[in-house]
């Protein structure tokens, strides 16, 4: 039985990210020159009590995202099932 | 004497700006809180500014889940007249009632400074006693005002004639500099495709009294008294 799902939540590739480049900034003044981008974004642990498969569940989890989590206009997102 | 709702959510802090000017300026206002699932006898609703939830998960993004945004939808969607302010417009967004969404700004700094702002469409209730290229000097205070559409419905927006207000200098001049927040095409305000709801992000009732700073802010009230 699937207990944790992790969602991530990232601003879409073609979408300024102010906050991943201020963190970029921040990593490069302190000497990581090897970073060259950075995108950041959320991750929502989300603890389950279903009977449902699988499949029922992905399905369940993608409609919280579209309702609530991500939104579409801007973010894209991600969902894996953990335990 | 028109009926204006002011919606008040969790959070909300400009609700007591909008109430004052409205009854300041000739409407009978009326306080409706968020948990509430009726509007009636009401000639248009405000959304005023604030932090609704903290601005928790995205701005709006919960307030838009509110029991009384369902009539307000349903009032919006037969035509009513609704203005989004601010946190408001971030409401409307995240609901569907306006295109697009609002991003953190492109300089990440909360920005609270007066701007000039362009009426681009004056056949909306809130612009028509306007007149199409009028400057207003409106304040804006936000931190998350950045307007964003994929580039195919930004086109359409601006083909629909959606775009009601847009940044400019002091002087009415627009460029990069004048945006202060990296909106798409200088978008300080929209309206959705039959124009009676509009959202902006300055706050024009903020300056509807000359002691205040300003009084540019009284076009868009007159335009609705007009309505």
């Amino acid at each position: 039985m699937i207990k944790k799902a992790k969602i991530t939540v990232l601003l879409k590739e073609q979408i300024l990210d102010p906050q991943g480049k201020a963190v970029l900034k921040g990593l490069q003044s302190l000497g990581f020159g090897e970073v060259t981008d950075v995108r950041q974004g959320k991750v929502f642990y989300l603890h389950l009590e279903s009977p449902k498969s699988r499949s029922e569940l992905e399905e369940e989890l993608r409609k919280m995202t579209h309702k609530l989590l991500a939104n579409p206009i801007m973010e894209n997102f991600k969902i894996e099932f953990l335990e | 004497m028109k009926t204006v709702a002011v919606i008040v959510f969790p959070g909300s802090n400009c609700d007591e700006d909008a109430l004052s000017a409205l009854a300041g300026l000739g409407f009978s206002p009326k306080r409706v809180w968020h948990d509430d699932k009726k509007l009636s006898g009401i000639d248009a609703v405000i959304l005023p500014g604030g932090f609704s939830y903290g601005d928790y998960l995205r701005c709006g993004a919960i307030a838009r889940l509110s029991p009384i945004m369902d009539a307000v939808e349903e009032f919006a969607r037969s035509g009513g007249k609704v203005l989004g302010i601010c946190n408001g417009f971030q409401i409307l967004a995240e609901r569907g009632l306006l295109p697009g969404a609002l991003l953190r700004n492109r300089d990440l700094h909360f920005i609270c400074k007066t701007v000039g702002v362009r009426v681009e469409n004056t056949r909306t209730p809130f612009t028509s006693q306007c007149k199409k290229g009028q400057i207003l000097h409106l304040p804006i205070a936000h931190m998350e005002g950045n307007y964003t559409l994929d580039l195919e419905r930004l086109e359409e927006l601006e083909a629909k004639q959606q775009v009601i207000f847009r940044y400019t200098s002091d002087k009415g001049q627009m460029s990069e500099d004048a945006n202060p927040n990296g909106s798409l095409h200088h978008i300080a305000g929209v309206s959705n495709e039959t124009h009676n709801v509009v959202g902006l992000m300055p706050h024009p009732e903020r300056v509807i009294d000359k002691l205040l700073g300003g009084e540019d802010g009284k076009w868009i009230f007159d335009s609705l008294k007009a309505a």
